[in-house]
This record gives structure tokens, sequence and C-alpha cells, in this order.
């Protein structure tokens, strides 16, 4: 069935049935590679995408319900200012290792930095938790989250 | 950094039909050429100054450098490329890099004696030949520089590859100099840098993979997109080494983006349009099993012949004094100490993408063993190796699961019965449910206490070998070195001290390397030992081992540095604890001190890990604080959560919901302190996983007085009591 989103800004086009998961029509049909599957059961949060510029786990989100809302990828996230400072902080303080669960976690971070001016220690908890890093980099995200959110204030 | 490199036979295929994908092209554009797709062969060296199998410098000044070692986080290409350019003297802000193609007779890890990363080993094995590398070429491209103005070389310097005649003021950039350097014989025995000349080891650069990682530009090898590919998912017998009895796909056929079912005599595979169909056609599928064998095997049945085999006297590894005679007299103390079965859980679930035709066969993966996934790949396709091509990828973590190559054989299996390209994902079940496992170890150690110190230490480990299947000439005499390692070098003067091995082999599990290796275990064990005997005779934990470390002062430096760091004699609030433990674990001396809180219910939390390392010359201090920080979280979620069971022959866990991971709200603070050393560079990949389990085991026993002797930690051991 032929649908229209808006991703990253862009009307695209492509057949998918309406319970067919966004990670899939992302990635497979769209060839948006950098949201990634991680468990295909919103566990690692992996796959974490923005409708709307709320977090969301696109390995469960049926794209049938998306007509209409806004969707941002790791690949759109730097046209934000918070996704941009996520990814700076990210690179300032070397946050990453293999990366590969870095897409979902600087998508968090940018939700996070959206809503909350100056996230202290909980709100990151909270906000990040879903987010699994095999690697274990969270000390370094969780100085990341603070740096990019004090360079929001400056 | 550029991209110089053409595309291989295939790719250039492929970019003429004209049909990329947005994702593919991409590939093609990244500064970093290596990270993407298989370039120019880097045993081509056409028009190119090419010293070695490591560096190449073409007319225009663009330096390539060859990665041996495979790239999954642990920041080797990082590493690697400061150690060529430093002794190059290149401008490492230019430098490109490439994977290293499969080629043994290049690229062979001199620690291992095959093409392949693991073992913490690469900065060890490569420190010297890439030093040597970089110098050489330095050499050659300073003497073509010299003839040209009829000078010395010894009157000739080099900075960001330029080369200036020091006197005259004369300059000439490598680039101008590739022919003329090309002619030279390369010199034998090239002078390195004293070390107080580094101008980029020792130095916390930026590392050159992650520009493209906070954008979702790199392209892992479950990125992979071809023209026309197809996607497929699989589904292996639950029962492990069950085989397919019967599949009715009637149902399959009919969801729509099914394009093919493929039985193979031990899997079913859906080939779609893309992932969701394929899950979708492969829930549709009815499949029956043949069990096997292995049908009535479980979890309690391998602990109880374990535990058998742990009773019989091992292989002795390693033998001072008399142990028998020592253990007959003193203080006695016995305890036995067991590891789960761990699953590697790498955030990439496995993958490859192959597209085999009757006379070649490509493969897109990231792997950590280049050469035999391309044996592998070639024996699965019936081709020769010289038909298959690895295009190899970043790795989106590794921890030893990609040590092992049955994916490619897998993929390469479906894919020969796949017209085009297809993707082959794991979904995270069939990952987790068919993983190659940390094995189950049972360590027995039994001791001997005079005057305040160990005499007399018996330590037997009984457990799977990995080595014997995975490198079988390394297995000698029945001793597995990784099963011992750790252990037959323990860093405490023990006059009396023998090491056992027992081999024992678990019917049906397979068994492998997992991140920390053998050490995990050993270390665990004595560690955790070591804090037993301590507290049964009134010592500090620290100064108990501080009394029997004479030998081994780089261990001893550390663990007083920790002791100061942490605040070892700090109070501390009710139900909270300190665990110290020690390691001299690949070639690096680590002391690391947790801090944990235990609550009523006999949940744990870690406050604060501090880490003393000494790992000799540091390449770069902030690759090595992130592998520390990294391994302690790896290391921690498996104290915590890590426990793979068997039951009725099937692995009882499947995703992370019963497979848990440590999450941000759990992760304590982390605080590592490097020693200056001169000495040769150790390894971190693996050793920052080891010492953290047995520090908080300790720090828990500390708070609560449960010995605790088995990982991951029983919750149920350590809650009150309710009287």
């Amino acid at each position: 069935m032929a649908r229209t989103l808006t991703i990253n800004g862009e009307q695209k086009s492509f057949d998918a049935p309406p319970e067919m998961p966004l990670l899939w029509v992302l990635r497979d049909i769209l060839g948006l590679t950098g949201t990634k599957f991680g468990c295909g059961i919103a566990q690692c949060g992996a796959c974490t995408v923005h409708v709307d510029g709320k977090p969301v786990r696109s390995c469960v989100l049926s794209v049938g319900a998306l007509q209409g809302r806004a969707i941002t990828t790791i690949e759109g996230v730097g046209a934000t200012e918070a996704g941009a400072r996520a990814q700076k902080a990210w690179l300032d303080l070397e946050v990453i290792q293999c990366g590969y669960c870095q897409s979902g976690q600087i998508m968090a971070a940018a939700a996070l930095l959206m809503t909350t001016q100056d996230p202290d220690d909980s709100d990151i908890d909270a906000a990040m938790a879903g987010n699994i890093c095999r690697c274990g980099t969270y000390v370094r995200i969780r100085a990341a989250v603070k740096q990019a959110a004090s360079g929001q204030k400056s | 950094m550029t991209v110089t490199a053409q595309l291989s036979d295939v790719s250039r295929r492929s970019v003429l039909a004209g049909a990329l994908t947005s994702s593919f092209l991409f590939a093609f554009h990244l500064p970093v050429r290596a990270v993407n797709e298989l370039a120019e062969p880097p045993n081509s060296t056409d028009r190119k100054f090419a010293p070695n199998a490591f560096i190449r410098i073409d007319r225009e000044g663009h330096i390539t450098l060859v990665m041996p070692q495979a790239e999954m986080g642990q920041g080797i290409y990082t590493g690697v490329a400061m150690i060529l350019a430093e002794e190059l003297d290149a401008d490492f802000k230019q430098v490109a890099l490439q994977h290293a193609p499969p080629d043994e007779k290049l690229y062979t890890n001199p620690l291992l004696g095959v093409q392949a990363t693991g073992g913490s080993t690469s900065v060890r094995a490569f420190w010297t030949p890439l030093r040597k590398a970089g110098a050489t070429a330095r050499a050659m491209l300073v003497q073509a520089a010299a003839e040209q103005w009829q000078v010395s070389p010894k009157s000739c310097s080099v900075t960001n590859g330029v080369v200036t005649h020091n006197e005259s003021g004369r300059k000439l950039g490598y680039s101008e100099l590739v022919d003329a350097a090309g002619k030279l014989a390369p010199p034998k025995d090239v002078a390195l840098k004293d070390p107080k000349d580094f101008v980029l080891i020792g130095k916390p650069l930026k590392r050159l993979d992650t520009p493209d990682k906070v954008n979702g530009k790199t392209i892992y090898g479950i990125d992979a997109m071809l023209p026309d590919m197809k996607f497929a998912t699989l589904a292996q017998c639950p029962v492990l080494g069950g085989k397919v009895a019967t599949v009715d796909d009637s149902a399959a056929k009919k969801v729509p983006g099914v394009r093919n079912i493929v039985v193979l005599d031990d899997l079913v595979a859906v080939v779609g349009d893309h992932m969701w169909a394929a899950k979708r056609g492969l829930a549709a599928l009815t499949i029956t099993w043949d069990e096997g064998p292995n049908a009535r095997i479980s979890s309690k049945d391998i602990w109880a012949d374990l535990r058998v085999a742990s009773e019989k006297d091992g292989v002795i590894a390693k033998s001072v004094g008399d142990v028998s005679k020592a253990l007959a007299a003193g203080q006695r103390f016995d305890a036995s100490y067991e590891m789960p079965f761990l699953a590697h859980a790498t955030m990439e679930p496995l993958n490859c993408t192959v597209h085999v035709t009757p006379n070649s066969c490509d493969v897109w993966a990231g792997t950590q063993i280049i050469a035999r996934a391309r044996s592998i790949a070639a024996q699965a396709a019936g081709l020769s190796e010289d038909r298959v091509t690895i295009h190899q990828h970043l790795i989106g973590g590794g921890f030893g699961r990609r040590l092992e190559v049955d994916m490619i054989a897998t993929a390469v299996r479906i894919g020969s019965k796949v017209d085009g390209p297809v993707k082959v994902v794991w979904t995270r079940e069939e990952d987790i449910q068919h993983d190659i496992y940390r094995p189950v170890y049972r360590d027995n150690v039994s001791a001997t206490v005079s005057g305040g110190k160990i005499v007399a230490l018996k330590y037997r480990v009984t457990g799977s070998s990995v080595l014997a299947r995975w490198l079988p000439p390394a297995f000698q005499k029945g001793i597995d070195i990784d099963a011992v390692d750790s252990a037959v070098d323990t860093p405490y003067s023990i006059p009396n001290f023998q090491v056992e091995y027992v081999r024992a082999e678990p019917p049906a599990v397979q068994t492998g390397f997992w991140r920390g290796v053998g050490p995990n275990n050993n270390v665990f064990a004595i560690e955790s030992f070591m804090d037993e005997v301590a507290r049964k005779t009134g010592k500090d934990p620290i100064a108990f081992r501080r009394g029997m470390l004479d030998r081994t002062p780089r261990i001893q430096h550390v663990l007083d540095l920790v002791a100061e760091k942490s605040g070892w004699n700090r109070p501390l609030p009710p139900r909270v604890g300190r665990g110290v433990s020690l390691q001299p674990t690949f070639n690096t001396s680590i002391a690391m001190v947790v801090e944990a809180e235990v609550d009523p219910m006999g949940d744990v939390r870690v406050r604060q890990v501090t880490i003393a390392v000494d790992c000799g010359i540091v390449v770069n201090p902030d690759l090595v604080v992130a592998q520390l920080e990294g391994g302690m979280i790896f290391g921690l979620t498996a104290a915590l959560y890590g426990d793979i069971t068997v039951d009725k022959g099937r692995i009882q866990q499947s995703n992370f919901h019963d497979y848990r991971m440590m999450r941000i709200d759990q992760a304590p603070k982390i605080n590592v302190h490097l020693v200056k050393s001169g000495e040769a560079p150790g390894g971190l990949g693996e050793a920052g996983v080891v010492g953290g389990p047995p520090a908080l085991r300790n720090a828990i026993y500390a708070v609560t007085g449960v010995a605790l002797r088995r990982l991951p930690i029983d919750r149920r051991l350590i809650a009150e009591k309710r009287s």
C-alpha cells in the first residue's frame, strides 16, 4: 500500500503494509541505515527516532499510525539545535566505542535536551535508561548530556 | 582525510549498473575510506610508494594506512594509525585508513599466529612491526630527498610529511619523493624513535572512526545495501544441534513480500523484500524439528558432570615447590568457584550479506578473523578462495563472537539458494539462543597459611578448552594456555604453588572466547579466595595481598595507588563496602577497588570504581581510559546478571528482558589512574573486564560476610534473613 511520510523534513513515498514497523521501512526500503536494529522488542533503544520531537522505539511502531507526523532520524537530527549539540558533545568527550547503539543514544539525548534545559542525574537516568550500550560508555554519555545542556545555556 | 582508492570489481559493476540506494552511495563518500568498503587491495601498489604491508603513499601525497586489526569499538584504528604516523612523521590529520584484506602472509597477528583480532594483543603484537614499518618508510623517503640534494640523510629532518635539509632549508614533500623512494631497497635495521621524542604517541588524540558514528553514516555489516538485494532471517532448531524434520510453508508463501523459503538440514530461512516480510514469513511457517540426542540436556546435569570432573587430578600447568607436602601442614582453606555460560550479545546482531554466483562469492560483514572468513565462505560456496571477496566493515561489537565464522558459513549456504545478493540478519532471539558461549568453569582452590602468608596454593581449573577447537596447534600437552592464563602467572609469591587444568567439554553447548577470556575465570576465583583467606586470618584484604607481592613491583605499585586513590581506609556508610582485586593480565598490571551498597533485599548498587593501571607505554591515554571504563561495565554486567542456562537442550534466555544488561541508571562512577611507564605496551581490551566482578564480590563480602562463590551474584544469598 502506497504511503507518504515526512522524514527529516522530506516527503518520502513507499509501499508498505500499515502494521510494518517504521524501523524496517527506514532501513530496508528507504536505505536510512543509521537507525539500528538491536532487539525488536523495544528493550534496547538502538532504533530510537523522534516522532514530533518525542523519542520512540521504531522497531515496534507501525507506519500506519504515522501519517502527518514529523519523523526525525539520526541522519536528520543534526539539523535540530539539540541534536547538533548532542553530536558535538559526543565527539568532544569521545563517548563512542563501537558506535552501534549511539544513534539511539544521541536521539534519546537530543529529545531530553529539547524538553529539559538543565537535566540532572535523575533526568538523565529516566531519559537514557532505555538505551543499552554494550561497550559500556555510560559514564561518558552522562557527561556528554550535561555538556550539551550547558552549551545550550551559553 | 581523503579517499584515494578504487572500487573493487564487484562494487564497480554495481556502480555502473547505476542502481544505487542512497545509503550505498554513502559508502563511497566517507572520509575514512576503509570504514565501509573494501577498496583497492593493499597489495596492489601501482604508482605508489609501498615499502611494506602497512603504508601506501601516492604522488598526490595521500597517505593510506592499512589496518591489520579489526575495529570493533576498542579504538585500534586510531592506535595503529598513531603508531605508524609517529615513526613515519606523517601529518596525522591527512592519513586515510583501509581495512587489510585477508592475507595471512602480510597481516597475521604475530602473537596469535592467525590473522585475527583478540586477546588484547593488537598493540602488543603490532607495536614493533608498525614502528619499524613507519621508520623504514621514513628512512627511504629521507634517503630519496638526501640523494636529490646530494647531502647526508642525517642532515635532514621531517615534520608532517615534509623533509627539510636543515642547513639550507630546502624542502621536499613525501608526494614528491614517491618515485625515487620506491626505487630504493628498504634498510634493514632502521633506528626507532626514542620515546621522549614521540609527538603523537602518548597524546589523547581524537578517534578517526567516531565522526561518522554520530550521524548514522557509518556502514556496519548489517547496513550493507546492494542493488536488488533481498533480506532474510532464519530459524534454527531450538534444541542445540537439532535438525529440520518437516516444513509447511503454505501460509508463509502468502505473506506479502516473501520471495523464497530456504530449507537446509539444520535451519529454515525466509527471504523477502525486507526484514519485516522475512520475519512475518518465518512466523507463518510450521516447522517440526528432529531434536536429536540433546533434547534431554540441562544445566543441572552439566554442572553435576563438571563437579565430578573437577575432583580428578588435572594436567599440571605450573608447579613450584612441593604443594602436596606444604598443604598437609598449617592452617588450611578450601573453596570452589563456579562461572556460568555467557552469551556475547553484541549490539549489532549477527548478520552477513552475501552474493553467491556459480563462480564468485562476495561477503559483506564485520569480522575479527577475515582470512578464516574467506576460507569458510569458499568452503560453503564450493569455490576456491580466490573466487571469494570479503568486504570488511566496522564492527558493532565483537567481544569474541566475531572470532567465529559460523554466521558467514550460514549466510553463504542460504545465499547459494538465492538469486542475487541477500542480507541475512539473525533476530536477537536467534543470536542469543545460538551463540558460541563462554564456557562454564569450576575452580577448586586449596591453600595453607603460615606467618600471615599463603605458603601453599593448589589451583585447579576445570572447563572447556576453547583453544583446542579454535587454534588446535596451541593446545599442547593437554593444557589450554588461555584457560590457565593469570593463574600460572600469578603475581603472588607463593613458595609451593600448583596450577592444574582439567578439560571438560559440556555436551551440546558450543564454547568460544568471550571478552576477558580465561583470566575472567581465574582472577575471579583467585581474588575471591584471597579475600576469604584474609578475612579468616584477620587481615585487611589489601595488606594481606601486599605482603605477597615482593616479585611484582608493578602490581605492588598499582595496588598502593588504588588504596590511596580509593580512600581505602576512609569510613563508609552502613551497608556499603569496598572490595579490591588485582590482575597481571595481558602484560598489564591493574588493581581496582569497587564500592558497593547491598540493600536488605539483596539488591546491589555499585557506587564507584577506582582503577589503577600500569599498561606500559600508553599509545593514547583516552583510549586506555575508555577501554577500562567500558570493560568495567561489561564485567559488572556479567557479575550482576549474566547467566545462560539450558533446559531440555534449549537455551532459556532469548533477548534483553531475560538476558539483562547494565543500564545507565545502574552504572557507577569510574575513576582511572594511569601509571607512567616506559615498559612495552600491555593489552587493554580484554583486561578491563576482568577485575570488576571479583572486586564487586569482595565488596559484597565486606558488607554481608557472605562468601559468594558463583556468578552471577545471587541476591537471595545476600538478602537479610527474615527471622
